[in-house]
């Protein structure tokens, strides 16, 4: 293969395994503006995964990203009450969470599916290539030769930039997680908008975990989200909690979990696989490690909701 | 305009409010007074509708009305400048005059109405300064202008003068006159008896949650007032005293001219001192002081101005940047915040007595010698708590108070640095503090003692220093040398 | 504050215990509802359950408490942690890295006798178990790395040096398996009880709690600990203690009991390195630290319980068809619960009092 040729289908991986990432990390995003970190993403994602993959089979592809957007929701709002109906410890919560959607899944799976764990076969969301601009070199089989779930996200990463700027809606979230004592003085009332800006990104991870079933996987695999969704939480650090550089923070993990083609195609096979598949979580080390993400954080980030 | 009646306010088993009482007509300053604890916020936020209370009427030109939250509130025409900001520091004042609006945002639409508000009031302000950038006093009238955004009719404000230089305070007392005279009503939540006087046209006292006072400012004496405040027994007590705060008396004799230990030892030194944060801001500069054996020397300074560095740099509790600091001996440190900085408030007393010399201590903890000390000290410092096992949580702020100070005074007989002791703290533990500072500098301790309240220093200090912009201005012991030295003017040292 | 005649320290210990009855009770119960939504009848289950955990001789030493071990020392590593305001999540990891490391060490042992190779292991385990968390520990002290996070991180990545190790380095010779060379019994934990599987860890185990205990409740640097984790600006400005020390050593000393647990789970029953070496011990863990409400002592009662748990789903999914995993359901239902109690008595036992100030 030329090498414009790898470039092209390394990018094209990157970008295909940056969107779920790029979903589950605007979420919380949102969220984290809002003042609420949340641990318990992971659970939502493999929330979304599994109702992705029960709902496609019955209702096609589009139901199927519509009841993982649902699921994911769900386990939010398990989430939202503990934690602000609540007032309970966000991280001890949100493991718990985790714990039991990573639970309650592989049970449903094994109920629903047999302890044998056999593939399923579901519809799919293939490639919707873009006629002309996917023919662009290097970049367009990578932009423009995906599922139409990545390009919803071209839509929504501008509309959230806009919406937390330009909105009085976005400011009082921001106001939230910077100094809630001045958004609640001011008459935004702080629990009604951290619920909502939780269960949006519930509904976030959900599409994601369906991303990783509908438009990647094809099937479901008991703990499939594999850590994604801390990952998501480093790379809102990154990101600076800014939803353009949110995005651009998802394809740098993308790339990182793609380098695996590359090698293959360079032929470089000393490198065990193990290393890898460990290569995100070690750069989500790196990236937190990098002292400059930490004062961009919202400031009372954390806190318990008064 | 604004009629509160019968307001009773209660958290669980603490009965906050118990029928307080208040009206305030446009045109007119009703001033609120009180001591620390007898209730002027509480009711306020019952007005701004960030309280429910549990029973009462709240009645805006002569209706009843209900206020579920200060959103409420502030559509009716209430608005409040709290004592603690209620600013985005990391927002501009464009966005924090904004915030709680609806639909699209439009930043150069927000700046424009920022001054067209500020300059009708006639306060100086920049639309896109950030908060975290603007000096106290600035903050403040961010504060008012949002206030004022909304189309307030009455503005409450609580204790503004509390954090701004003597200078400052009484600008701010004259524009409220005029905001006043301009047809709006203001009521003035103050402990400063002097304040009140100058500007109200009405005032309310209220002890314990009760209305006990409430005239026209013509008919107010000080007297009259600070009786009210403190009740008749209180008076009673004070035979010589003449009140010059409500929270605090003076003996006849001045405190200063008498010094029991008499010493030249310094126990405290800074030389040329530079302290710097973690963002690059210098806070303290060049700070050189001495203090010796069994003086309190007093510090005053507007929020921000370095004494939150300089106080932790004498008690070892921070490192200088630059220069030397020494102290011959262990030194109790008393922080303003007693909850974050000094107490775990879901441990036993004993085992927050045991914090002191924790850093050090080696081998097995001597749990029963805690136990007996603190048992001592409770009786010795008159501090309410059923024993040395209860739970730090379960003592009233002012018992918590008086077990910080008990604890930093017992253990560390040589040195003390005490910041803001009687916030929040009523007449009576205000003075059980003040007599424990008085008897530790009698037994020969040095102190150093930062109070934002200038008649405090005045009371205790033997010597005062003014904190301005991170830099150490001696001034006299006299209310407006101090209060130009926290200006940064060094006329003061021009008299001697 | 009233007085009664059970002293105050009493009932507070009552009270926990009558909690933590009533939260078993609510998981059992769901644990019911759970196995009528998917369909499994209720008393065979439950009964299949019991019997796995407590039913027999060999049930209670061979299933029960053998779990109780690697469970209550991860345990212990987790209340520690919290103990310090420390949220340990890697005990899995940490785990890992102790067993790996003491498989790794297992081979340059033969010849020494067992008496100073065993404990050898133990010591090489824990170590690389508080090597492994003062990863995180540095991360948080030098960069401010929230430690929930890394601490999952390196789970994942010790899992795949795992899966890399049992399929490279440490392989056994005929490099057909994914697992490491068997453990040789010279090098094996001692049987306590002949015809079971109940080993010398159990003992180390209690030891080990009731020291944790002990160092706690009485020595200058558990209660430094302690005040750390109560209110770390407290312990800094009036305790005068080096919070940042104290940080790491908590760190490194839960690492070190979680890596203990892996080198006796692998010295004590397993005899040998592989890919699924943990059933989740160290998640399960923090059920268990906070069950226990973060006591050393109590570790030990609810490692049991947690114990009897999971050998009642294994039987339960043998005997019944129930999958095993729903176990894990309950477990973090329980944690939920534990945290709605908590946030219940705080509610209902603290008088909400007016803001300070001039109130």
């Amino acid at each position: 293969m030329s090498a414009l040729e790898i470039g092209s289908s390394f990018l094209e991986a990157t970008v295909r395994t940056a969107t779920p990432l790029a979903l589950a990390a605007l979420g919380e995003a949102v969220s984290e503006r809002a003042g609420v970190i949340n641990i318990g993403l992971e659970g939502a994602i493999i929330a979304g995964a599994l109702g992705g993959t029960v709902a496609a089979g019955v209702l096609g592809v589009g139901g199927g990203f519509v009841a993982g957007a649902l699921a994911g929701v769900l386990v939010a709002a398990l989430f939202a009450l503990f934690t602000i109906g609540f007032r309970a410890d966000q991280i001890i919560t949100g493991t718990a969470i985790t714990l039991l959607s990573l639970g309650l899944t592989g049970t449903l799976y094994r109920t629903l599916y047999g302890a044998s764990g056999v593939a399923l076969s579901i519809p799919t969301s293939g490639a919707l290539v873009i006629p002309g601009l996917s023919e662009i070199p290097l970049v367009g089989r990578a932009l423009f030769a995906q599922p139409l779930i990545t390009y919803a996200l071209y839509v929504a990463v501008p509309a959230l930039a806009w919406w937390m700027q330009r909105s009085h809606a976005g400011l009082a979230l921001r106001a939230l997680g910077e100094y809630p004592e001045a958004a609640i003085a001011a008459g935004v009332h702080p629990r009604r908008i951290q619920t909502l800006a939780v269960l949006f990104a519930g509904a976030m991870a959900g599409l994601a975990g369906a991303t990783l079933v509908l438009a990647q996987a094809g099937t479901f695999v008991e703990g499939m989200s594999a850590g994604r969704g801390f990952i998501a939480i480093a790379i809102v650090v990154l990101g600076r909690w800014r939803p353009f550089t949110v995005a651009a923070a998802a394809l740098l993990f993308g790339g990182a979990n793609s380098l695996q083609t590359v090698f293959q195609a360079m032929g470089w096979t000393g490198v065990p696989y193990q290393l890898f598949l460990a290569v995100p979580y070690l750069l989500t080390l790196v990236v937190l490690a990098g002292a400059s993400t930490r004062s961009a954080a919202p400031a009372a980030l954390g806190r318990r909701p008064d | 305009m604004l009629s509160l009646e019968g307001i009773t306010q209660r958290f669980g088993r603490v009965t906050a409010l118990d029928g307080a009482s208040l009206t305030v007509r446009a045109g007119t300053v009703r001033a609120v007074l009180g001591e620390n604890g007898a209730g002027k916020t509480t009711l306020m936020r019952v007005a701004f509708g960030a309280l429910q209370p549990t029973a009462g009427v709240i009645r805006l030109d002569g209706a009843p009305v209900i206020l579920p939250s200060p959103a409420a509130a502030l559509t009716r025409g209430v608005g409040m400048v709290h004592q603690h900001f209620t600013l985005v520091p990391a927002m501009t004042v464009a966005e924090n005059v904004a915030l709680g609006g609806h639909g699209r945002y439009d930043p150069s639409a927000a700046s424009q109405r920022v001054r067209d508000v500020a300059q009708r009031a006639g306060l100086a302000l920049d639309p896109q300064a950030l908060v975290a950038d603007l000096s106290v006093g600035a903050q403040q009238r961010c504060e008012i202008v949002k206030a004022l955004a909304r189309n307030v009719r009455l503005l409450i404000l609580d204790e503004p003068t509390a954090v701004l230089a003597p200078s400052e305070a009484a600008e701010l007392l004259r524009w409220v006159r005029n905001f006043a005279d301009a047809g709006h009503a203001v009521v003035l939540i103050t402990h400063k008896l002097r304040d009140a006087l100058a500007v109200a046209d009405e005032l309310t006292v209220l002890r314990r949650g009760r209305t006990v006072l409430s005239i026209g400012a013509s008919h107010a004496t000080e007297t009259l007032v600070s009786d009210a405040m403190l009740g008749r027994a209180a008076s009673a007590h004070r035979q010589t005293a003449k009140p010059l705060d409500v929270n605090y008396a003076i003996d006849g004799v001045s405190a200063r001219t008498t010094r029991p230990f008499v010493s030249n030892e310094v126990v405290l030194r800074l030389d040329q001192v530079h302290v710097v944060d973690m963002r690059g801001v210098t806070r303290l500069r060049n700070a050189t002081l001495a203090v010796t054996r069994g003086e309190i020397v007093g510090i005053a300074g507007v929020e921000g101005a370095g004494q939150h560095e300089l106080l932790r740099v004498l008690a070892g509790r921070m490192l200088a940047t630059r220069g030397t600091v020494s102290t011959s001996a262990q030194v109790g440190f008393v922080p303003e915040d007693r909850h974050r900085d000094a107490m775990m408030l879901d441990a036993s007393l004993s085992e927050n007595l045991a914090l002191r010399d924790a850093g050090s201590r080696r081998g097995l903890m001597p749990w029963d010698v805690m136990e007996r000390t603190t048992s001592t000290l409770l009786a010795q410092y008159d501090v309410r708590a059923t024993g040395a096992s209860a739970m730090a949580r379960t003592l009233s702020g002012g018992n918590q108070q008086k077990f910080v100070l008990a604890r930093e005074l017992d253990g560390a007989h040589d040195a003390l640095v005490v910041e803001n002791p009687s916030r929040g703290l009523d007449f009576h533990a205000t003075d059980a503090v003040h007599r424990a500072l008085r008897a530790a500098r009698a037994r020969g301790a040095a102190i150093v003692l930062y109070s934002s309240d200038i008649d405090e220093l005045l009371l205790l200090a033997d010597r005062a220093l003014a904190m301005y912009d991170g830099s150490l201005i001696p001034a006299e012991c006299e209310r407006n040398a101090i209060g130009l030295a926290m200006l940064g003017s060094t006329l003061s040292q021009a008299t001697k | 504050m009233s007085s009664e005649r059970i002293p105050p320290r009493v009932r507070h210990w009552l009270s926990h215990v009558v909690t933590v009855v009533l939260l078993l009770v609510a998981a059992l119960g769901l644990l019911s509802l759970l196995l009528v939504l998917t369909g499994h009848p209720v008393v065979p289950a439950l009964s299949a359950l019991v019997r796995g955990a407590f039913g027999s001789y060999y049930a209670i030493t061979s299933a029960t408490l053998v779990r109780m071990v690697p469970l209550a020392l991860a345990g212990l590593a987790v209340a520690v942690a919290f103990r310090a305001g420390i949220l340990n999540i890697g005990a899995e990891g940490q785990l890992l890295m102790g067993a790996a490391a003491a498989t790794a060490v297992s081979g340059v042992m033969t010849g020494v006798p067992s008496l100073v190779a065993i404990p050898a292991l133990l010591v090489v385990g824990s170590l690389a178990g508080g090597a492994w968390a003062a990863i995180a520990g540095a991360l948080r002290l030098r960069f401010g790395v929230l430690e929930v996070i890394s601490t999952i991180m390196l789970n994942f990545i010790a899992l795949y040096v795992t899966g890399w190790l049992v399929r490279g380095p440490l392989q056994e010779p005929t490099r057909i398996n994914p697992q490491s060379v068997s453990l040789p019994t010279a090098l094996q934990l001692p049987v306590l009880l002949p015809g079971t599987r109940l080993h010398a860890g159990v003992l180390l185990t209690v030891i080990v709690a009731a020291v944790l205990w002990w160092w706690l409740r009485t020595t200058a640097s558990g209660f430094r600990l302690r005040a750390v984790g109560a209110n770390p600006l407290a312990a800094a400005s009036a305790g005068r203690i080096a919070v940042p020390r104290t940080l790491f050593g908590a760190f490194a000393l839960s690492g070190v009991l979680a890596g203990l647990a892996g080198a006796t789970e692998y010295t004590g029953i397993t005899y040998a390195l592989y890919e699924n070496f943990s059933p989740g011990y160290g998640y399960t863990a923090i059920a268990v630290a906070l069950l226990a409400r973060l006591h050393p002592l109590g570790v030990l009662a609810t490692a049991t319980l947690f114990g009897a748990l999971q050998a009642g789903a294994n039987a339960m999914q043998r005997d019944a068809g129930v999958p095993n995993v729903v176990v894990s359901v309950v477990e973090a239902m329980l944690i939920l619960l534990v945290v709605a109690a908590d946030r219940w008595r705080e509610h209902t036992s603290q008088q909400r009092v007016p803001a300070e100030s001039s109130a």
